[in-house]
């Protein structure tokens, strides 16, 4: 329907909506995150869940500690080899449709501490990512933004044809290869169905 | 340490669990290994390194300047006073002194990073405890004044990157001194109504009084620093014991506490709180003026002589120390984090000995770690 | 009590320690002791216990890596150079042998002093990497030991319970040391030294 024929139609009091309109606003109005701290990230996490900031504005303060009832994973500081596996893990354990906002220099590429030995150099090597939000840490106006962004991202979402979103695609996989951890560092590096490598990308 | 185990027709009620890395009230990737009869601790083996991000080693690489936003990171509540440690290092490693007036900001940023640390913590662990959103939002309301005073200082809110051996980085002016001063009048306030809302609340302590009791001798024998030792009764508190910076000049008591407690541990926090702001206006109505860097401090290319130094100073958390060894190349050949969190887990296991799987909550809470600072 | 005197009493009380006070240079001035690998527990055990000292409180271990070093001296020596003798400058390059080293930061909560510095050398770093854990005697020392065992390869005689502490179990390198090369990543460093040219 033509944006404008609905604007003046609601000034008349009538409300005309689409399914997929009416869906998506419910849907990027009840995104849950997952009650996910891994560094410092973490503490601007919870400061933006606090009164002055205020998520649950966007409808997001419902911070649940089950990934089960989660619908957004904000990956909130460094990734280490260590943690690698579990964070993978706890997104394949989370229901679709799913989000990831990588939170951070370090949830982006390893940040600082890239030269680190036990740093993985981004998340986005064995998980999808919706959003970046550079900062170190950002600041809780640059996660609202995120959010915002992911909103965006939600509300732009065809539920029919061939850009319908992952979650509506039988034949797409909603569980990603989980690392392991090996003798020298994480195997496989990275996982090839996810991760694009700017190198290659470059070179076509 | 471990207790016996229970007999064979007892054995099927044994429990094993993994609390972390990924769990809602365990401050961070922190893991613990659990054995479990019923609801009772029988074993608790933590397991770190969850957020081992390699700042000893990324810092022998770097000069002594480029690791101070390292530091920023450790204890990520508290850079301040992770700067202060550091630059306290390098300065005995190099022979700087410090002007007067950047020991009286190194006091005050310091002493506001003490206070919302205590308060978050204070949050946490009531958050922890199930008291869910209202303290940590209070705190967290605190915090942000706080949070504004060293952004308007250093230019950010968390990584405050703000000290230098020699000196601080930038000065600060008058107008900001006047702000520090009405959040530090404002803050009594605060502590006034936190403690009507918590100190003598029915439910605090029954969940905290006689849990996690930690013996004064093992706290000392297991090298427990900062309130958790307090609260045990012994008196040591680095700022009086080595009186680094200026501390020698303030006037302020070191809290103690009774029975080691949890509630021993959360009233250390709000009674240090109460000294902190006494130290902040003292040193607010006494601060100098003058030059704010030392003039031959070299931040770039310096070169300390061969050899090496340990420096420690009271951080919120405990005693943070640094070990430096140079070689005289302009990085450090050795670099070292004494770590108040991780020592101060040593002794998690003992405290949590025959409590409740939901008390164990409770005691981790009230140690106060950081992850950050726990794995480096 | 002087860090001399500590010294010699620990040579005169524990039998068969050998102790050395190592020369700080810097402006710290923070000396430490260089105790045999023999009577470290011994020795540790003395210096906690003795009524003056009271050490009751082990703040800081670490490790540091050191390993094989190439000590060029220049030698003077007198050589016929052409039927004339001469006074020749030679370099002679001898090689120190490498070790690990673990330095404990002692210090007295009961009388308010410190830090006594204690060091221990192992033989070498390959093979014969064992020191005596003092984690009976602090027990502070637990998790530090795990961590230079688990970053350095350290191996602690006598700890309760000698495990990887933050890289996790089945990981074979140490890499703190200081000749640790971390696995190859593919790393996107590449791109910023080919970029201008491409």
């Amino acid at each position: 329907m033509d944006q404008d024929l609905k604007t003046e139609l609601s000034k008349h009091g009538i409300f005309a909506t689409t399914f997929e309109e009416l869906y998506n606003w419910g849907r990027k109005n009840s995104v849950w995150p997952l009650t996910f701290g891994l560094a410092c990230c973490a503490i601007e996490m919870i400061a933006t869940t606090m009164a002055r900031y205020d998520l649950a504005r966007f409808g997001a303060e419902v911070f649940r500690a089950s990934p089960r009832q989660a619908d957004l994973m904000i990956v909130s500081g460094t990734v280490t080899k260590k943690m690698a596996p579990q964070v993978v893990r706890l997104y394949n354990q989370m229901p679709e449709p799913k989000y990831v906002i990588s939170m951070g220099a370090c949830a982006i590429s390893g940040g600082p501490f890239r030269d680190g030995y036990n740093v993985l150099k981004g998340i986005d090597r064995y998980i999808p990512v919706d959003v970046h939000i550079p900062g170190c840490p950002p600041r809780p106006e640059a996660l609202i933004h995120a959010f915002m962004a992911l909103q965006d991202k939600i509300s732009a979402q065809h539920l029919t044809g061939e850009s319908r979103p992952r979650h509506l695609k039988r034949d797409l996989p909603s569980e990603f290869q989980v690392p392991e951890l090996g003798e020298h560092g994480l195997e496989p590096q990275q996982n090839d169905e996810v991760f694009r490598n700017p190198l290659k990308v470059l070179q076509g | 340490m471990t207790q016996a185990l229970p007999s064979e027709a007892e054995q099927d009620q044994v429990m094993e669990i993994s609390m972390g890395p990924q769990h809602p009230s365990t401050h961070g990737v922190f893991r613990m290994d659990i054995r479990l009869d019923g609801e009772r601790v029988l074993r608790l083996k933590p397991v770190i390194g969850y957020l081992h991000r390699n700042h000893e080693k990324i810092a022998e690489a770097a000069s002594y300047l480029a690791a101070i936003p390292y530091t920023d990171r450790l204890d990520y509540l508290c850079s301040m006073t992770n700067n202060w440690g550091y630059a306290l290092a390098v300065e005995k490693l190099a022979g700087l002194t410090v002007p007067e007036r950047a020991e009286y900001i190194r006091v005050i940023v310091s002493e506001l990073t003490r206070l919302q640390n205590h308060a978050s913590v204070v949050g946490f662990l009531l958050q922890d405890m199930g008291a869910s959103g209202t303290p940590l939002m209070y705190a967290f309301r605190e915090r942000e004044k706080v949070m504004d005073l060293f952004e308007s200082l250093s230019g950010a809110r968390m990584m405050c990157n703000y000290m230098r051996f020699g000196g601080v980085r930038v000065d600060c002016s008058a107008e900001w001194l006047s702000q520090a001063a009405k959040v530090v009048a404002g803050f009594n306030g605060f502590l006034d109504e936190f403690e009507r809302l918590l100190t003598g609340n029915e439910i605090l302590m029954a969940r905290t009084q006689g849990v996690g009791v930690l013996p004064r001798e093992l706290a000392i024998n297991a090298g427990v620093t900062g309130p958790g030792l307090r609260a045990s009764g012994v008196n040591y508190d680095l700022r009086k014991v080595d009186s680094y910076g200026v501390y020698g000049r303030f006037e302020f008591r070191v809290p103690l506490g009774e029975h080691g407690d949890v509630y021993d541990r959360y009233m250390m926090r709000v009674l240090e709180m109460r000294e902190s702001l006494r130290i902040l206006e003292q040193a607010l109505r006494d601060i100098p003026s003058g030059p704010f860097m030392d003039p031959k401090a070299r931040l770039r290319g310096l070169r300390p002589k061969v050899g090496e130094a340990y420096a420690r100073i009271e951080s919120p958390k405990g005693e943070l120390g640094f070990y430096l060894i140079s070689d005289g190349s302009p990085n450090p050949y050795r670099y070292r984090v004494r770590p108040p969190s991780l020592i101060n887990l040593t002794v998690l296991e003992d405290m949590c000995l025959g409590q409740s799987i939901a008390d164990v909550v409770v005691i981790l809470g009230s140690i106060d770690i950081v992850l950050g600072e726990v794995d480096r | 009590m002087t860090l001399e005197e500590i010294r010699s009493r620990l040579e005169a009380f524990v039998p068969g320690c050998h102790a050395e006070i190592v020369v700080n240079g810097s402006p710290s001035a923070q000396n430490s002791l260089l105790i045999d690998r023999q009577h470290g527990l011994q020795a540790a055990m003395y210096l906690r216990d003795h009524p003056e000292l009271q050490l009751d409180f082990c703040s800081n271990v670490t490790a540091v890596d050191w390993p094989d070093r190439e000590k060029a001296e220049k030698i003077k020596t007198k050589r016929i150079v052409d039927g004339v003798e001469k006074e020749v400058e030679e370099t002679k390059k001898t090689t120190i042998p490498g070790y690990l080293e673990v330095v404990y930061h002692l210090f007295s909560i009961a009388k308010k002093e410190g830090p006594v510095v204690l060091r221990m050398h192992t033989a070498n770093r390959t093979d014969e990497v064992t020191l005596q854990s003092l984690t009976p005697v602090w027990r502070s020392a637990e998790f530090q030991e795990r961590e230079a065992f688990d970053l350095f390869g350290i191996v602690f005689e006598g700890h309760p319970d000698l495990r990887r502490i933050l890289m996790w179990e089945g990981f074979t390198d140490h890499p703190m040391r200081k000749d640790y090369v971390p696995p190859p990543d593919d790393d996107l460093e590449i791109l910023a030294v080919s970029e201008p040219g491409a």
